[in-house]
């Protein structure tokens, strides 16, 4: 999954990034614009390779140095563990990494605006185990917290709805609004009310932190700190010392052990290699055909070329029973590759098509010429702490599907680092204004291979603690030394 | 002369204890050059900022056609008709040139947006500026010149429908051809009918393109007259001194900040 996502993503970043500095092949016919020296010349493939080098060298690398390093852990795993690259161990490691890969994507948008949200983890693991627990005692969430810790929570979706309205955030103000009623009415279990509930409560949580943030004016550093600790504990009031939830529903637990059939396996390849397709050649032809500035024909055909292939020896493979005994038969795309790819694409398109998206990054990139052009910087800044929570939660059902249940646990340790890590190592600037929802899922990618490979080879939780601590420094310094470059090639 | 297309009276502003502005009355008239002069440090990227909403007044009066309007913020102003050009520029550089125009005001509908429709706007803006030196609109801010910056934050101004500009500095980083270019804009926008505001430290520029020169001394509006009614020495004077003749404060030494 997470490798099929990844590849789909590059490809979309590749077209988001450079498209438009390449030039049209059709040439212009308004002589005004012949102003614009390259805007109008026609460039080969060849001279669009080159300068798309250029701007590497001058420090946009995107994606590059985590696709890189994801190949040669690909090479150096699969040489050194016959089981690596089993069919098996690869549907696993796309299940054990997605969960904090989907936080990760969520943490795109805060540290697009060069913020930070610590808590994102433990934030979850409050998402989990409110779902947790409303399946267990049937959806009475009265006798599972005790009166007053269920008072206390219903206050606190109250607020969150309240701050929300404050500033207009019409979605957060919704789903806390439909947390507070599930919780409220006693709504009965039921596996997508687990589910929904989970996301409302993600909500409600972000539009707590957003407004901490954005509106009473600490930094997102602190902030998010202290509802780190704090989420931690509501965790261990909700379970229990010691305690675990169990996720005993076959639809919960399908989310990250289940597998499409080999049909839709195959249906979702044509939507989503298809789709790609379209968008990416449709958008391609209607700037020629508009005299716009655009890639050279063939180099867009190559890569929307590589994006089905790929997709299409990836689900052919997966279709394959890659079960290790001969009495079970275990084939199919597992659920959560269309699940990673539809918040993906959701994400992308957010980021890159939307009024929204565009002053996401205006902000991250000056936040005062930002309010100068008229944005609402505020709600700007709370909003991203609400999607960043919102898909935690997203993130929290399909870890603790994965692992069957819930316990005080869920969400702490290195969950949040490893998410943080992710979208910094995929390319994201932790400095704001630079970032794509892309970037989470191949760094997602990288450390799930890492964490993955070096327990294939017998290695030690401390090796791998350490590997993977290594590799968030090398990424963070790839992303300080890059800003460098880019401020040296600007003079 | 016609009436006033943006007036105020009585404008005060303090940023703490530092009282920057003293009841400063301002006029700009639709089809003329108004030169904002005075020192470093006089007010006058503050008073923009607070015509533009950005900086709450404290009081006084701002009124748009004659009608008094109460600006809370960047949005009320540009949607008035009123374009501002930063001395700072106010650009993001981690977007390309097409996203700075457009920013805060994209096309598209339902809050997709329409890359080719603003693409070619921006453009059409941009040749007509003679914009020569920048390869491509899609070029990040990031990577452009002092000079070129300075020239899209222009070329964000006159993108729209508007009535006012207030350019402040809007030559200072510019060669002689690309001032040039600026100091022509800005004639061709007054007899397109915009009232047009050039706040420069440049007596040439000042003298060739204006019609009417307002000189701020500590804050204070020391003299709002025709162009063609001072000179050269008088202006400095104005803007050194406070006063120049029967010109100015009556008594520039008692003003403080
Ligand atoms: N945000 C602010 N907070 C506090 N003081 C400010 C602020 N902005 C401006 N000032 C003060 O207001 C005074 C006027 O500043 P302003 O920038 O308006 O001057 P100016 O006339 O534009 O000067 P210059 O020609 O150097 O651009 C200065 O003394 C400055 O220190
Ligand atoms: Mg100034």
């Amino acid at each position: 999954m997470t490798e099929n996502a990844a590849d789909t993503a590059t490809g979309e970043m590749t077209t988001g990034e450079t498209s438009a500095a390449k030039v049209t092949e059709s040439g212009d016919k308004s002589g005004a614009i012949a102003d614009f020296g390259i805007d109008t010349t026609s460039q080969s493939t060849g001279e669009a390779l080159k300068d798309y080098l250029s701007r590497v060298r001058g420090g946009e690398l995107g994606s590059l140095p985590a696709l890189l390093g994801l190949l040669v852990l690909l090479i150096v795993f699969s040489s050194l563990s016959d089981t690596f690259l089993t069919l098996g161990n690869i549907s696993n490691l796309l299940a054990q990494g997605a969960g904090r890969t989907i936080i990760a994507m969520g943490l795109v948008f805060v540290l697009l605006l060069g913020e930070i949200d610590l808590s994102a983890g433990t934030a979850s693991g409050v998402a989990a185990s409110v779902m947790a627990l409303h399946l267990v005692e049937g959806g009475n969430l009265l006798g599972g917290m005790g009166n007053v810790v269920f008072i206390i929570f219903c206050v606190l979706l109250a607020i969150a709805i309240a701050l929300a309205a404050l500033l207009r955030i019409w979605p957060g103000v919704a789903l806390s609004g439909v947390a507070l009623l599930i919780c409220v009415l006693g709504v009965p279990a039921n596996p997508w009310v687990e589910m929904l509930l989970a996301l409302c409560v993600g909500t409600a949580i972000g539009c707590i932190t957003g407004y901490l943030v954005a509106k009473v004016g600490i930094p997102s550093f602190v902030v998010t700190l202290a509802l780190f600790l704090a989420w931690g504990g509501v965790i261990l009031q909700f379970i229990g010392d010691g305690g675990t939830l169990g996720l005993n529903n076959e639809v919960l637990f399908k989310v990250a052990n289940g597998n499409l059939s080999t049909v839709s396996s195959w249906g979702l390849f044509v939507l989503a290699a298809g789709g790609y397709a379209a968008v990416v050649l449709g958008r391609h032809f209607g700037r020629l055909r508009r005299g716009l500035v655009a890639q050279p024909t063939a180099l867009v055909a190559i890569k929307v070329g590589a994006v089905v292939l790929f997709s299409a020896v990836a689900t052919y493979l997966l279709t394959v029973n890659r079960s290790a005994s001969t009495l079970v038969q275990i084939s199919g795309v597992p659920y959560v590759v269309p699940i990673v790819l539809a918040l993906l694409t959701a994400g992308t398109l957010v980021l890159d098509r939307t009024r929204y998206g565009r002053h996401i990054y205006a902000v991250g990139g000056n936040a005062e010429a930002a309010r100068r052009a008229g944005i609402n910087v505020a709600k700007i800044r709370m909003s991203v702490f609400v999607i960043a929570s919102s898909v935690a939660a997203l993130g929290a059902i399909v870890y603790s599907s994965k692992v069957g249940s819930v316990d005080p646990n869920a969400g702490g340790g290195n969950t949040l680092l490893f998410a943080v890590g992710a979208a910094v190592i995929g390319g994201t600037s932790l400095f704001g204004g630079k970032g794509r929802v892309s970037n989470a899922v191949i760094g997602g990618a990288v450390l799930a291979t890492i964490e993955n490979g070096l327990g294939l080879l017998k290695q030690p939780a401390a090796v791998v603690a350490i590997v993977t601590g290594l590799v968030l420094l090398l990424a963070a310094t790839v992303d300080a030394l890059s800003r460098r470059r880019a401020a040296v090639a600007k003079r | 002369m016609s009436e006033p297309i943006l007036e105020l009276r009585g404008i005060n502003k303090s940023f703490g204890p530092v009282h920057v502005l003293h009841d400063v009355d301002f006029a700009v008239h639709p089809g003329e050059v108004t030169a904002l002069v005075g020192d470093n440090g006089a007010g006058k990227s503050t008073l923009v900022k607070s015509i533009a909403g950005i900086h709450p007044i404290d009081s006084g009066q701002v009124l748009f056609n004659g009608e008094e309007v109460h600006i809370h913020g960047p949005r009320e102003a540009a949607d008035l008709g009123i374009e501002v050009v930063y001395q700072d520029l106010a650009l993001c550089d981690n977007l390309d040139i097409v996203q700075n125009m457009f920013l805060g005001r994209e096309r598209g509908k339902l809050g997709l947006l329409d890359e080719a429709d603003m693409e070619q706007a921006a453009r059409k803006t941009l040749a007509s500026l003679s914009v020569r030196t920048v390869k491509s609109v899609r070029t990040q801010v990031s990577s452009l010149s002092g000079g070129q910056r300075q020239t899209v934050a222009i070329a964000k101004s006159v993108l729209w429908d508007s009535k006012v500009v207030l350019l402040d500095e809007p030559t200072a980083a510019l060669g002689v051809a690309q001032t040039r270019q600026v100091l022509d804009l800005v004639r061709r926008l007054a007899e397109q009918g915009l009232g047009v505001v050039l706040i420069s430290h440049n007596m040439n520029d000042v003298f060739e393109v204006s019609d009417r020169i307002a000189c701020l001394y500590l804050g204070r509006m020391a003299a709002e007259l025709p162009t063609k009614d001072v000179t050269h020495g008088q202006v400095v004077e104005l803007i050194t001194a406070g006063r120049s003749g029967d010109l100015g404060i009556a008594r520039p030494e008692n003003a403080t900040v």
